[in-house]
């Protein structure tokens, strides 16, 4: 479904050159939930920045089925966000204007094959907290909302940046149990996030990136549920 | 200056700058306005006041005036021993058609005695090239200096006069300019005409001689000793002049020339108290704004500044130097627009105020005015904002802002939202989660489209005094004046000349109109009950019919005299037989011009106590046959005047564009600005608070256009509640404004054309597109990636 080949990527600035990706080979089959576990720095928010048609490579491939992610114009890419992917960010970026159910159907006003925005917010388990505004909802129910909103145009990838990374650890394996239970009941291939080698855990495959570049690759035998996590 | 040179806090402030110069300049654009404005009346009030002030001194303009019809030199030593009179000049002053050679219409000179010997004591002349007449040289003559130049007359030049009755060739030997005629007006004008209408300076005796006043004068001036009150001194002339038929003495602030010079600054004072606050108020908002949000995005640095030991002082006049130099800029920029403005604009005024000096050298005053009175704005708006930035405890600042709340607004409990997609909900709220800010920037806009109304207004109030005074009251094509009040038979000679198709007569006799201790000065015209040429027409464009007796006022005449129709006025004539009757006010009309008085003529002559007279006559005439009547007119000793109406409207149209439009177009530049100021900050901070927002919708998939259509709208939004608005308060600024310009001599009508509106609608519009699109294309240039990392 995602294919990568030899994908790299040079920031510049002023000076500096940074090789954020230095030849990434992956691929992520319908339906994985795929955690991508490594430092700071190792490259692996480049690497989902390119996925989600946020960022372009330098040099090597991207595939979405038969978008070429790399050769894509602005408006392609676009499209592709809108169409394709869901994104769940660190810090929620709710709009802190529109009520929880709001946030929602303002993505579903745009997308193709919705779902009923009362049904994301069920499957994050905030039914009864729909008609609250952002500065009403706690951290771990702000990222709910924002994982609701990601789901709710029925993306075929849910991508997760550090979804629990401005979280404790209670919070964020409620968090964590949203988006197992989102993969589960809707098999959206999902790519996680994160420097915590726990939640690897609850992926079906691992990739450890460092360096910009994909050091090791590990399947696991049986997903662990997120509710035994701890860290 | 190295930048490492300066202390690190002083580093930031230069690097904050930078990083919001949009804005500074934005703002300080509009405080340049309002300090242009400021330092550009202030300037030209102190230009015109002191160009006048010397002028009048230097050349000794006199103090008092009186017109008589023939009284003996002999009063002079009388006239003298009035208390307080230091000088008294007998004069001979007379009307005369002029004939020009290469100018084809008759031309009305106002002829004026000098000594022969020497400068006269008073009024004397700046000659401008040549000389003064001589002794016995009965035909030489001094022209004033604009109508002279409108002919291309020079010393050496020739012209002829009808002196008296009799044809006259006169040598031109002199150019100047005089006190007395600053301001040149012909009778019956509303601007200045130099092709003709023009002063002609002759030797006394040459003058007395022509118009059989030997060993007599008609024209008296006074010089004062200082300290004098120079209304007394009136009074006591009056007594005096009565008997020799008086039309009655005044001061100097009644002088015609004067009064428009006076009335001219005045005018400029009224703008300058009035549009730079605009200005600077606005430019105090838009202060506030700024600052509150950079605050507010500075929030954790002031915080680590308080937690490194600095003070609140240091915090707070950190940012307050942030402000002064926002207002330096302002003021600097406004400084330089200001004294070119007020250059420009003194310049343009001895284009009509002929002064022989132009003294524009603007003193540090008006520039520290408006400086001072910026910065106050500017600090102002600062002061609640700095306040925040110091009155937060360290760890708090530290800590970033809670979301801001919002909460559902009742229309969204009504369930109507649901008609309202995502993004124009995040719009409305938006502008309704800060009240304040919104509605104070609609304000800002909103002033910006009322400027434009009253500037534009003044066009407005013009086209429609042209059409009711010139087009839809005057049918005439000329009217001839009379040297005196000839029998009726006059007019009925006057119609058989070539070309003329009909004539009226008028009559108009000066007089004192009394009610009660109120007394006003005012000529009594005399029209037909019915009348066909010369219309007396209200405000309202209607035609007013006059009695057969009684008198018809002008509400100006009956607010002065403070009667009403049905009220009785003793009519005090200054002339013939001078009776004195009482007269019933019949009914009153409302007029832009002067405060006249008509009766019917028939009523008149009979109040005259004379058989059927009159003293100009209106005519229509053939334009084809206007060449050869205008060659009999000049033949015609008894013609005192010859006015046309559409060289009235000409001149008047031709003024016009030559001065309001202009400055119609400086206020729309200065409105642009405002608008501009304005919707620039509220879009740029908008951005700044949203961007974010802005930047995780384009990550979900809004396209460029659908996150543009968030930020424009909020701007559009507040636009939206603007305009109507903006009308509104251009309604009542331009209500109130029309009432704080009026005159006794004339009135500006309150006109708003539709069209007015609509073009101070657009340019609101425009002004606020431009600089939203300025700020909209750095949406193309937001940081997705950023913005997902970091916390605001």
């Amino acid at each position: 479904m995602l294919r990568t080949r030899n994908l790299t990527k040079v920031y510049r600035t002023g000076e500096v050159e940074v090789h954020a990706l230095r030849g990434v080979d992956l691929e992520l089959r319908p339906g994985e939930l795929v955690v991508l576990l490594g430092p700071s720095g190792s490259g692996k928010s480049t690497l989902l920045n390119i996925l989600g048609g946020l960022d372009t490579a330098t040099s090597g491939e991207a595939w979405f089925e038969d978008h070429d992610l790399t050769r894509e114009d602005d408006k392609e890419l676009t499209r592709y966000r809108r169409e394709h992917v869901g994104f769940v960010f660190q810090f929620y970026n709710l709009i802190p204007s529109l009520t929880a159910l709001e946030n929602v159907e303002l993505v579903t006003e745009i997308s193709t094959r919705p779902m009923e925005p009362a049904r994301a917010l069920e499957l994050v388990g905030l039914r009864e907290r729909i008609n609250h505004f952002p500065a009403q909802l706690s951290g771990g129910e702000q990222q709910r909302v924002a994982i609701a909103r990601a789901i709710a145009k029925q993306p075929d990838v849910l991508l997760c940046d550090e979804p629990t990374g401005a979280l404790d650890s209670e919070t964020g394996i409620i968090v964590l149990e949203a988006i197992e239970n989102i993969h589960r009941e809707l098999g959206t291939t999902t790519v996680l996030i994160t420097h915590n080698a726990i939640i690897a855990e609850m992926a079906d495959r691992v990739l450890v990136l460092g360096d910009g570049r994909v050091q090791q690759e590990r399947r696991n035998e049986s997903r662990r549920p997120a509710r035994e996590l701890s860290w | 200056m190295k930048l490492q040179a300066l202390r690190p806090l002083d580093r930031k402030l230069l690097r904050d700058l930078w990083h919001i110069r949009g804005q500074v300049l934005a703002i300080g654009l509009v405080i340049a306005s309002g300090v242009g404005l400021l330092v550009m009346s202030l300037t030209a009030i102190e230009a015109l006041e002191e160009t006048a002030t010397a002028y009048y001194e230097r050349y000794q303009f006199a103090e008092v005036f009186a017109r008589v019809k023939r009284a003996p030199e002999h009063l002079s030593a009388r006239i003298a021993a009035i208390d307080g009179v230091q000088y008294v000049q007998m004069r001979v002053v007379r009307s005369a058609v002029l004939d020009i050679p290469g100018f084809e219409e008759p031309v009305l000179g106002q002829l004026v005695s000098v000594p022969e010997h020497g400068e006269p004591i008073l009024n004397r002349l700046a000659l401008r090239e040549g000389r003064y007449p001589r002794l016995g040289a009965t035909d030489e003559a001094v022209i004033s200096e604009p109508f002279a130049e409108a002919h291309r007359l020079g010393p050496g030049g020739r012209l002829r006069a009808i002196i008296n009755g009799h044809w006259r060739e006169l040598q031109v030997v002199g150019i100047a300019l005089s006190p007395e005629y600053v301001y040149t007006i012909g009778p019956g004008a509303l601007m200045p005409d130099d092709l003709r209408y023009g002063v002609v300076w002759m030797g006394h005796e040459a003058l007395q001689a022509a118009f059989d006043l030997d060993g007599a004068f008609n024209d008296v001036t006074l010089g004062l000793l200082r300290g004098t009150d120079p209304e007394t001194v009136v009074d006591r002339l009056d007594e005096l002049l009565d008997r020799y038929g008086s039309v009655g003495a005044y001061a100097r602030k009644d002088q015609l020339s004067n009064w428009f010079l006076m009335n001219e600054i005045q005018q400029l004072r009224t703008m300058s108290s009035f549009l730079p606050t605009i200005f600077l108020a606005v430019a105090a908002f838009l202060t506030n704004m700024v600052l509150a949000r950079l605050i507010t995005v500075e929030r954790s640095e002031i915080g680590l500044l308080k937690a490194f030991g600095y003070g609140n002082a240091r915090i707070a006049w950190h940012y307050v130097k942030l402000v002064l130099v926002i207002g330096v800029v302002g003021i600097l920029l406004g400084w330089f627009a200001g004294y070119w403005l007020g250059l420009y604009n003194t310049t343009m005024y001895a284009e009509f105020y002929r002064f022989p000096f132009l003294l524009y050298r603007p003193g540090p005053g008006s520039f520290g005015i408006a400086a001072a009175a910026s910065l106050a704005s500017a600090l102002l708006g600062a002061i609640t904002a700095v306040r925040r930035a110091t009155a937060l405890p360290p760890a708090e600042v530290m800590r970033p802002p809670s979301p801001p709340m919002f909460r559902r607004s009742r229309l969204a409990r009504l369930r109507l939202t649901h008609l309202i997609d995502q993004p124009t909900r995040i719009v409305l709220r938006q502008a309704g989660r800060w009240p304040l800010r919104s509605f104070v920037t609609s304000a800002g806009i909103a002033m910006s489209v009322a400027v434009l109304v009253i500037s534009m207004q003044w066009l407005d109030a013009i086209t429609h005094i042209v059409d009711v005074y010139f087009l839809q009251a005057q049918g005439q094509d000329l009217t001839v004046g009379l040297v005196e009040a000839r029998s009726s038979d006059a007019a009925r000679g006057l119609s058989r000349l070539p070309g003329v198709l009909s004539v009226e007569p008028m009559r108009a006799v000066p007089a004192k109109l009394r009610a009660g201790p109120r007394e006003e000065r005012e000529a009594v015209r005399g029209l037909p009950a019915h009348q066909q040429l010369h219309r007396v027409y209200d405000a309202e464009g209607r035609a007013v019919d006059l009695p057969p007796a009684g008198l018809v006022i002008s509400t100006m005449l009956a607010q002065l005299l403070e009667v009403r129709p049905g009220d009785e006025v003793t009519i005090e004539v200054l002339e013939g037989r001078r009776p004195v009757v009482r007269v019933p006010v019949v009914a009153t009309f409302e007029t832009y011009i002067g405060s006249p008085a008509y009766m019917e003529i028939g009523a008149l002559n009979r109040l005259m106590q004379e058989p059927p007279s009159v003293n100009a006559v209106h005519m229509r005439v053939d334009p084809t046959e206007q060449a050869a009547l205008f060659r009999r007119l000049k033949q015609i000793p008894q013609v005192g005047a010859v006015t046309l109406r559409s060289a009235a409207v000409d001149t008047f149209h031709e003024t016009m564009a030559k001065t309001i439009l202009i400055y119609v177009s400086f206020f729309i530049v200065f409105a642009g600005t405002l608008a501009f100021g304005v919707t620039y900050n509220a879009a740029r901070i908008a951005l700044s608070e949203r961007g974010r927002e802005l930047a995780t919708l384009r990550v979900l998939g809004f396209s460029r256009r659908e996150i543009s259509y968030i930020l424009v709208g909020e701007i559009g939004v507040l636009t939206f509640l603007a305009l109507p608005l903006g009308v509104a308060c251009g309604y009542l600024l331009a209500r109130w404004l029309v009432h704080a310009f009026e005159t006794e001599l004339y009135r500006v009508p309150f006109i708003v054309a539709p069209d007015t509106y609509g073009w101070a609608l657009l340019g609101g519009f425009l002004a606020t597109t431009a600089s939203v699109l300025l700020v909209r294309r750095r949406l193309d240039r937001l940081d997705l990636i950023a913005v997902l990392k970091t916390r605001e």
